[in-house]
Order: structure tokens, then sequence, then C-alpha cells
């Protein structure tokens, strides 16, 4: 490849870290455990996340491990139920849901728009606690035993038929919940309140509008799951009926209840990402995202529409036909969308100046990944194929491709783009280069064939099967193995620069939104002087502009 | 949070008062910033109470004879007084707010000293009414009997009232689903008062050392948000739970 890049460094000889910024201005663990700092916050968040996501990704290798052969014969099927369950749970609750919001948006939305904090630090700071509560209840959860649920905590299996931890895990999960509620306040009265002068709605970067679009999920759809999870305790302790049929109550009203939550998470998961990606792809083609506003109202509809789409995971529950037919609508209509967002980013490549620094190599991946992941979505949308395939690996594998080839893809694409501003130094560019590569063929490996497992008709959710499905099943878990050193790579390198790595100075990839205006690591306030916004977001003229009268002034 | 208001009578000029935290630019922002927060909270409470209002709502078209005979179970007069109380309490409140922005310190502490107690008048007719359902053997579980539903002249004074004809036994079991949603609703309820008189304590000490009477209100006026909220949420559960044959 030919040295095409943007990268511009400052003088290595010469260069320093600034001495003042957010880790040097206080020392100490207290310092970090009771800061109000949403960046110092954002660095809690990415620590305990990396942990919480390296346990549910063992859990995971113990998944695939089982199914390398037909027989349950690795471990007991009911401990193959309990892994599942604890994969699920903690992926979701504790890396997917928090993942780029609690990073990414903690650290970065205050400084997109040019504020010095969150609106409400204290409550970002409480709404880490809540989570590492959670979090470590499902810890103990584990080592005292487990659930085996699966993650949907379905009545009346929850509530009538396993004697497993079903109190414990509920609790975590409501717990966190509380955290994701706060973080999603947080951010909307901060987006609505904090913006600098010159800052209005269409001058935002994409990222706030993904971030706005996933909080609204968060502060109107997470209490309806708590509820449901507090019914589902209820019910189990005291026997108060609410979903049990021999006392009247309805099942289904709980799967109402949890889905009208978790569809929507999918997008809390999904949209954050979204907003990574649009940077990224802008800054790397050096222009205007094509149709800004098109991106950004089609967040919102990804918001509004995915309200109104829960009972397509209840097609073969026994709802009306009617009621199939309309959600089934629904449905294909979120996809409308999130296509108006993939052919605006293929657009904003469209005569642009690409480069293929990392965080690129992994848009791109989102890109192909995402756009597989949403056309089966299409599939399971539609009710006749839905029937045929749902609860077979073919949902496994399409919601796989969007939360881990969809976000994961964008949560790492986010983390390299942003870690020379939120450390000041650079990672190694080759090395993960080949990491994001490594990541992609990892995953295609591993999740494609469980498309075609589920065509045939392998269901999801044992431990044993059919023999004839043992080919497809070696490969998936032989690109687990790749999928697990890409994702290993990230760490070790990451962990490596903090000391060794290139000093990035402010704003290493040419970018223009406000957070690379300012010195990196930033300072404590953000920034030296309160900025004002005068220009439109990605404007790439406004930024040499701004450049050369640098130049002139430090050359003068 | 309120920490450093109580010294703001010393900070002599106006535009940067102690209580401005450091990542406001003005008190109006932040204010602003505090109160827009409360609205949207409460609007995630308002989605916590659907799933019961939903639920609620199912169930009673379902089983609307075992809601009417589980409803007529119910105290109106008790929960009429509730109303009331709380009623009222939400107008001590609203002067409370009124005199913390008139900067009255007598006043306010009056005003929450009222509130608090009104609450507790609330959570103790409550308790009266809770405990005629457990004599009943009305609270859902192993305990649950179904005798004021399958006759109902064995329990004279609702009969007196009301003349319920017997329910068959399928759809008289059903009314313990009504006593679980009651419960459910108004324990919901009565957590929230709990929350809200905890905090009006911790308020009201407050307020006697002078806090929120010099300016900075935002708390009083949040909190203030916070209690006409779990009133109007009784408003509709006494509606829902207490009146359900009345337009009959």
């Amino acid at each position: 490849m030919s040295e095409h890049t943007i990268v511009s460094l400052p003088d290595q000889a010469t260069a320093r870290i600034p001495k003042d910024n957010y880790i040097t201005r206080e020392n100490g663990l207290l310092s970090w455990l009771l800061t109000s700092d949403h960046k110092r916050i954002a660095i809690l968040y990415l620590i305990s996340l990396s942990f919480f996501f390296f346990i549910g990704g063992a859990l995971a290798g113990l998944i695939r491990l089982e199914l390398l052969t037909p027989q349950a014969d690795l471990m007991a099927t009911d401990t193959y139920n309990k892994v599942f369950t604890m994969h699920g749970v903690i992926m979701i609750f504790f890396f997917l849901v928090p993942s780029v919001p609690a990073t990414l948006g903690n650290f970065f939305i205050p400084m997109m728009i040019g504020a010095k904090d969150l609106a409400l630090p204290k409550i970002n700071l409480l709404s880490w606690y809540l989570y590492m509560a959670g979090g470590l209840l499902a810890l103990y959860t584990m080592a005292i035993g487990g659930v085996d649920t699966g993650w949907t905590f379905t009545t009346p299996l929850s509530t009538h038929y396993v004697n497993t931890n079903v109190l414990t895990t509920g609790l975590a999960a409501f717990i966190a919940g509380f955290s994701s509620i706060l973080t999603g306040l947080n951010f909307i009265v901060t987006i609505h309140k904090m913006r600098a002068p010159g800052m209005t709605w269409f001058r935002l970067p994409l990222f706030i509008w993904a971030h706005y679009a996933a909080s609204i999920l968060m502060v109107l759809a997470t209490p309806v799951v708590a509820i449901a999870i507090l019914l589902i305790a209820l019910e189990r302790t005291l026997g108060i009926g609410v979903f049990d049929p021999t006392k009247g109550g309805d099942p289904l009203l709980f799967q109402h209840l949890f889905w009208f939550y978790s569809h929507p998470a999918v997008y809390i998961m999904i949209l954050p990402g979204m907003g990574v990606i649009s940077e990224v792809i802008s800054t790397f083609s050096r222009k205007r995202v094509f149709g800004y506003t098109a991106v950004a109202f089609s967040s919102v509809a990804i918001a509004v529409f995915g309200f109104f789409v829960w009972a397509h995971h209840m097609f073969i529950m026994g709802i009306s036909n009617y009621a199939v037919l309309v959600f089934s609508l629904l449905t294909m209509l979120v996809a409308v969308p999130s296509a108006i967002k993939i052919f605006n980013w293929t657009f904003t490549l469209y005569k642009g100046s690409i480069t293929f620094e990392t965080p690129m190599i992994y848009a791109f991946g989102f890109l192909g990944l995402f756009t597989i992941g949403g056309m089966t979505g299409v599939f399971l949308g539609s009710s006749g194929t839905d029937i045929h395939l749902t609860e077979t690996y073919f949902i496994v594998a399409h919601f796989h491709f969007v939360m881990v080839g969809g976000m994961l893809m964008a949560f790492l694409a986010g983390i390299h783009f942003w870690w020379p501003k939120m450390t000041g130094r650079m990672y190694p560019e080759k090395l993960s280069q080949l990491a994001a590569v490594v990541t992609f063929i990892g995953f295609n490996l591993t999740f494609f064939p469980q498309f075609i497992l589920g065509m045939l008709g392998m269901p999801r959710r044992y431990a044993a099967y059919p023999p004839e499905f043992q080919i497809l099943n070696v490969f998936s878990t032989a690109g687990a193995t790749i999928l697990g050193v890409g994702y290993l790579l990230p760490v070790l390198y990451l962990v490596w620069s903090l000391r060794y790595g290139a000093i990035a100075g402010d704003n290493p990839w040419q970018a223009t939104g406000l957070e690379w205006q300012t010195q990196s690591p930033p300072l404590t306030e953000n920034f030296a002087v309160a900025p004002v916004m005068d220009h439109e977001a990605y404007d790439y003229e406004w930024l040499e502009k701004q450049q050369k009268e640098k130049g002139v002034a430090s050359a003068g | 949070m309120p920490d450093s208001s109580v010294h703001t009578a010393q900070s002599a000029h106006e535009e940067h008062p102690a209580y401005l935290r450091h990542h406001f630019n003005s008190t109006v922002q932040q204010a602003d910033a505090a109160g827009f927060a409360m609205w949207l909270f409460l609007l995630t409470e308002v989605m916590f109470f659907s799933g019961l209002f939903t639920a609620y709502l199912i169930y009673r078209n379902w089983y609307y004879p075992a809601f009417v005979s589980g409803s007529h179970q119910l105290n109106v007069v008790w929960g009429a007084t509730n109303t009331v109380v709380l009623i009222f309490s939400s107008f001590t409140m609203a002067m409370g707010v009124w005199c913390a922005e008139t900067r009255r310190r007598r006043g306010l502490v009056l005003c929450l000293t009222l509130t608090f107690f009104l609450g507790l008048c609330f959570l103790g007719i409550k308790t009266v009414e809770y405990r005629e359902k457990i004599e009943k053997h009305h609270v859902p579980g192993f305990h649950y009997s179904l005798q004021s539903f399958l006759d109902p002249q064995s329990d004279p004074e609702v009969y007196a009232e009301y003349h319920d004809k017997p329910l068959v036994p399928d759809m008289a079991r059903h009314t313990e689903l009504y006593f679980s949603l009651y419960f459910l609703m108004t324990g919901m309820h009565a957590l929230h008062m709990i929350i809200g008189i905890g905090i009006l304590g911790f308020m009201i000490m407050r307020a006697r050392a002078g806090a929120y009477t010099t300016g900075h209100v935002t708390f009083v006026e949040n909190f203030g948000l916070y209690w006409h909220f779990v009133d109007i949420i009784w408003i509709y559960l006494f509606a829902l739970l207490y009146l359900i044959s009345r337009h009959q």
C-alpha cells in the first residue's frame, strides 16, 4: 500500500504530553472513585466494560467449544444452559447497552457540543456505581450457580419451573437498567441545555444526534423492563399471579412488557455505534457526511419506529394474525432509515479522499456486516420466513451480525479513532490494521456458517445437535478462535501505547469536531477558552483556514 | 446538589453565587437543566407505572365482574379521605415552593412540616386499609380466601352496601388478580410516598438551617414536582381501584 495517510503528528523529538490534563490534575485512587469529571467516569466505564466483555467472551468461547462436537460432552446440558444465559446477560446488560454511550458518549458528548461537563456530573458517577453494583451482582450469581432461563427470563419457565438464581440475576439487570436510564437522562439534558454559543441543532455532529435518539429509548423503554422484572420477582416469591395462567394471568403479557424494552434496546445498542461510523467515515474521506439532515433524522426515525415493532419477537407465541401483519409491516419500516444511513455513508465515500487508517477499516467492516445483519432482519420480519427461521441459528447469526459485527466494530472504530484524544498517544498503526482485518475475517468465519445452520434447521440453545451439522459448527468454532485473537490484540497494543505510543498532538486525524480543537488529553474543564461554534459540522475548509492562520501566527 | 447553598449569603457578587456549579455558565442554565432533568425523570416514572396500568387494563377487561366485586371490598370513604389528604399536601407543598422563592424561611419550614405530616397521615390511613385486607384474607398468596365473593352475605357490611350476587368460582378466583394489582399499584405508590417523606425530613432540617431561601430553590422546586407527580398517580389509582362500578 502506498503511504496515503492523513495522520499528522507533531515532531516527536520536541513533542510533549501537556503537563496539565484531566489525568494528571489529581492523583490517587479516591480522586478517580469520587470524580465527577465525565472524562474520568468514561475511563472507569471503559475499564469495567472491557472486564465484563472478556468474561462474556470467555463464556462465548465455552459455548463454541461445546458445539465443536455433536454430543454434549464438554459440560452437562444444564451447565450449557447456564453458560449461554450468562453470556447473554453479561454481554447485553453489561457490555452492549452501555458500551459506546457510557464510554465514548460520556467522554465526547460534552466536548463535541463545547461544554465543560455533562449537565449532571454526580448523577453520572452514580450511574457508574449502579452499573458496577449490577455487574458484580451478576458475577456473584454466576459464582453461586448461575441462571438458566436464557437472557429473556421467559415466563412461566422463570417463575415456575427453574430453581436457579432468577432473582439475583433479575435484580442485577434491574439495577443496571437504572444506570442506563440515568445515562440517557443526563445526555438528553446535556444536549438540550449545555450547547456552546452557535452550536445549533443542525451543527451538531451526527454522533450527538445518534446518542440523542438512543437516549430517548433508554429513558422511555428501560422503566418498562424494570417493572417487568419486578413482576417476575414478585411472581416467583409471592405468587401474585399476574403472569400465571392458573390464576387468570397471561404469560404473553410478560412478553409484551419485556420486548417493549428489549426490542428498542437493540437500537439503544446500535444507534450510538452509527454515530461513531458517521464521524469516522467523514474524517477519513475528508467530506461532510452526505445528506446530513437525512442521517440525523434517520436516527430519530429509528428510535420512533423502534417503539412499535416489539411483537415481532412473538410471532409464534400465539398473538393474533392481524397483530402479526401490522408488526411485520412496521418491522420492515425500520429498514428504511437504516438503509438511508448506509446509502448516505456510501455516498459520503463517493469522490472523497479515502485513507485506510484503522478506524476506517473497522468502519468498512461495520458497513458490510451491519448491512447483512439488517437485511436478514427483514427476512425475520416477514412472518412466513420467520416461522421457519425463528428459534434457529439463523436468529443467532442475525443478531450477532448486528450486535457484534455492527456494534462491536463501531465500538472498536470509535476507541481507535478517539484513543489519541483520550490518552494523548497513538496506537501502533500497522498492528491495529492487522487486528481490524483479523476481527473481520474471524467474525465472518464464526457467524456466517450459522446462517446456513439456521436455514437447515439447527435449533438454538441446545448443547447437542445432529452429526450432519458438525462441519459448519467446526468452521464456526475455528472462526471464534480467530475472533478471540482479534479482540485480544487491541487490549495488548492499546495498553502498550499508553507508555510507548507516539505523541498524538491535538488533532492527528485533521478532524473537524470541537473535541479535536483542544489539547490531548484534554484539560479537566475541556477547553482553555470557551468555544464558539461559527461553522457547520464537518467543514474541512474551515479547518484548513484555521490551521493556516495558526501556522502564520506561530511563524510570525 | 445544594451542599454549598448555605454559604451563599457571603458571596457578594450576583453573577457568581457559590451554588453555581463550575460547569454551568449561569444560574439560569443550571436551574433550567435541573428542572428539565426532573421532568424527564418523571417521564421514566410514568413509563414505570404504565406497565402496571397496562396489566390492570387487560385484566379488568377480561375479568370485569371479579374486578367489580374486588373493588367493593375497598373502603371508598378511606380512599376519598386519602385523596383529600394528598391534594391538600400538594397545596402545602406548592405553598412551600412559593415561600422558598420569596425567601420566607419560617413559612417554608411550616409548609414542609405540614406536607410531611400529611404524607404520614396518608400512610397511616393506608395501613388501616391494608390491615382490613389482611384480616379478611384478601392478600394474594396461600392464605387468600374466596369466601366474600362466593358467598357475599358472609360479609354483611359490604353486602349491605352493594348487594353483590355470588360469583361463579371460576370468576371469583380472579379477584386474587385484582388484589395482586391493588397491592402492587398502591404498594408502589406508597413506596414513592415513603421516599418522598424521607426527603421531606431531610429538607425540613436543611430549611431550618436557612437553605433554599437564599435564591437557590431548585431542590425544593424539583421535589415539589415529584410530590405532585406522586399525588397525581394516586388520583388515578383511586379512580381505577375504588370506583370501578360507580358509573352503573
